[in-house]
């Protein structure tokens, strides 16, 4: 067995250069100044979002909430550089997103998206393998090091038994938490995660967002859910951010959000059920 | 004791940041992992596979030569008979070479297509490029006596060099499309449309120009699409290998790319892939491989699509630094086998090659479906 001082802990300490400063000096993850998402079609364009500013905290697990067609996935898609802001700029441990070269973005950030994973005859071991594909050389072998960082995110996912198993004969929540170990041997600072407990069922969603939040307070990672799953993200998540439908955005601890009523603004369109629903969960966090 | 419970005990403990390597040494006795490196042995035993159908392609056919005079001959020793010194290199020798370096072309450039589309019954042609080559040949065999001034029409009479010609100016085309296109197309599904439609618009085409030909160019035509390893001589070989060669090479550099692709494009461009770049190597380097072989042999069918599944199936894995160097030595090996199956000594006559491949590749098409699903995934 191979023992290594691992970087879960401080994922920034084994990246070789180290970082400049982040403007104004703040200790974010991830900054967005006057962001605009949205798509560009040849030369129309349609924002979903306009003047966001917003700050991802490490060691911290942070949830994104609100309703369908809010423009949740496209901010994901966005942070993470899978499609480029219609203006403003999206700031990674300090470095402008856009100026970072393919590798060097993937050494600072990882996903978990909700894409399927088919990948064939492949061991749920060779699926977390792939994580190390930023730092291997052309053809892509593993070396012992390599190894033993992968195994070690296994662990830390909570997955270690899985891995000679065949991914295609994982569960759902089998197959996440390798995907998020894959994500953890890419050791990068930050994890953006979309919808990570979609088709799970109570027992897995609970399971997985205990874990993320292990992993974000004890990796010093910054993580970032995006998620329907309201009442585990006001239980687990150290941050909330609310997007509302008309284009709010409003970000704060469980407690803030819940203070200000920000939950019920965020819904505030839906329909009666919805906000009775809501004020129940509103009463019965204003009791406990 | 969850491993977590073990990570933050010692965390808490200390200021010093190695807090996960308490959980290293204590190590659950219900995980093993698996190994993850290229297995040697394997690739070992298709090498051998491959070497033994080229000696046996060699020694086997109409006239019998036994194994050692053959490897005389390719030691540059005299063979107890000239007639065997003749034939092996002259007739046998170029055909097997050809067929080597073609079953290994199409197999690597179909492992390509059947990752880069995320779709196990692409092949290499995929993109178009033997629909590209079809329509070349058509219009030098077909077109050239409708227009009687066709150049290539009058050189398919007189030899093979003028369907060289003409399918590789057809796929050329269809290549240089699909790189200027490879490059700017938002989705890698846009390539696999307009791979069909290339397909489509020849087939049209070559449909027409059968409908007003006669009889004797219409199977002209239909005897390049049964396919054929033994038409490249000695002297198309000095276009023929290279090109093959420089493919195959670039082809190897695509494995980890191609592994990344595993997950999709998305995923790949989060590992920190180029994705527009690695499709247009991965596409540059599949069209030149389906394209020279498709030019100088043919459209041959079924290797492209069979040999891939089955290197999968033989290594139980997706790993492409794998399936590669097995898809090469794999493809080329069956293509001397079918190439043999062909033409069996003691037939009368021989028979298409595309007819044994089809023959050959088709139940191994069908073996996979039924068991894909059966895992309840087709």
């Amino acid at each position: 067995m191979i023992t290594h001082r691992f970087a879960f802990t401080r994922p920034r300490a084994i990246h070789s250069a180290p970082d400049a400063p982040p403007p104004n000096g703040d200790e974010s993850a991830i900054r967005a100044t006057d962001l605009i998402t949205g798509y560009r079609n040849g030369t129309s364009r349609r924002v979903v979002h306009r003047g966001l500013n917003l700050s991802l905290s490490r060691g911290k697990l942070t949830a994104l909430l609100g309703p369908n067609g809010a423009g949740k996935s496209t901010l994901m898609r966005t942070l993470c550089g899978l499609q480029p802001p219609l203006g403003g700029t999206v700031w990674i441990d300090g470095e402008p997103l856009h100026a970072l070269s393919p590798e060097r973005r993937a050494r600072k950030l990882a996903v978990v998206l909700t894409d399927r994973v088919d990948v064939g005859y492949m061991t749920a071991y060779a699926l977390a393998a792939l994580g190390r594909t930023p730092y291997t050389r052309w053809d892509g072998r593993l070396t012992a090091e390599d190894e033993a960082i992968v195994q070690e995110a296994m662990r830390a996912a909570r997955c270690e038994a899985l891995a000679a198993r065949a991914v295609a004969q994982l569960s759902d929540g089998e197959r996440q938490r390798v995907m998020i170990a894959r994500a953890l041997a890419q050791q990068t600072p930050i994890i953006l995660l979309d919808e990570p407990t979609a088709f799970l069922d109570l027992p897995r969603r609970i399971e997985i967002m205990h874990l993320l939040r292990d992993l974000a307070h004890q990796t010093g990672r910054a993580l970032l859910i995006s998620t329907h799953d309201l009442e585990l993200a006001l239980r687990y998540a150290d941050a909330l951010w609310l997007m509302g439908g008309d284009g709010t955005f409003v970000a704060g601890t469980p407690e803030q959000v819940h203070r200000r009523g920000e939950l019920l603004r965020v819904f505030a369109d839906e329909g009666t059920e919805v906000r009775r629903y809501l004020q129940e969960i509103h009463q019965r966090w204003t009791t406990s | 004791m969850n491993p977590v419970a073990r990570l933050s005990s010692t965390s808490t403990g200390q200021a010093a940041p190695s807090g996960l390597t308490g959980a290293t040494v204590a190590t659950n006795a219900a995980e093993s992992f698996p190994p993850l490196g290229i297995r040697r042995g394997v690739l070992l035993g298709l090498a051998v596979f491959a070497v033994a159908a080229f000696l046996l392609s060699l020694a086997v056919g109409s006239v019998p030569i036994p194994l050692d005079e053959v490897v005389r001959v390719l030691l540059g020793v005299q063979a107890s008979k000239d007639t065997w010194q003749t034939i092996v290199l002259v007739f046998r020798l170029p055909k097997a070479i050809t067929a080597l370096l073609a079953g290994a072309a199409l197999s690597v450039a179909g492992l390509q297509m059947q990752t880069l589309f995320r779709n196990p019954l692409a092949d290499p042609f995929a993109l178009g490029i033997s629909s590209g080559a079809s329509l070349g040949v058509a219009l030098a065999v077909l077109g050239g006596a409708a227009a009687s001034v066709s150049v290539f029409g009058r050189a398919a009479y007189l030899g093979d060099f003028g369907l060289v010609t003409a399918a590789s100016l057809g796929a050329a085309a269809v290549f240089a499309l699909v790189l200027a296109i490879a490059r700017r197309v938002q989705s890698v599904i846009t390539l696999l449309v307009l791979g069909l439609m290339i397909s489509y618009l020849a087939g049209a085409v070559v449909s027409v120009l059968i409908y007003f030909s006669i009889p004797e160019q219409v199977s002209a035509y239909l005897n390049w699409t049964f396919g054929s390893f033994g038409g490249v001589t000695w002297q198309q070989m000095r276009a023929f290998a290279p090109t093959l060669l420089l493919g195959l090479a670039a082809a190897l550099f695509t494995a980890k790319p191609l592994n990344a692709l595993l997950l999709g494009e998305n995923y790949a461009a989060s590992m920190g892939i180029n994705v527009r770049a690695a499709r247009w190597w991965v596409t540059a380097s599949a069209s030149l491989l389906a394209g020279a072989v498709t030019a100088f042999c043919g459209p041959i069918g079924f290797i492209g699509i069979a040999v891939p599944h089955l290197c999968r199936a033989l290594f139980g894995s997706s790993d492409h630094r794998v399936l590669l160097p097995a898809a090469l030595m794999l493809g080329g090996g069956l293509a001397l086998i079918f190439d043999l199956i062909s033409q069996m000594p003691g037939a009368r006559a021989a028979l298409p090659l595309n007819v044994v491949t089809s023959a050959v590749g088709a139940p191994v098409v069908l073996w996979i479906v039924l068991r894909r699903q059966s895992f309840g995934r087709v």
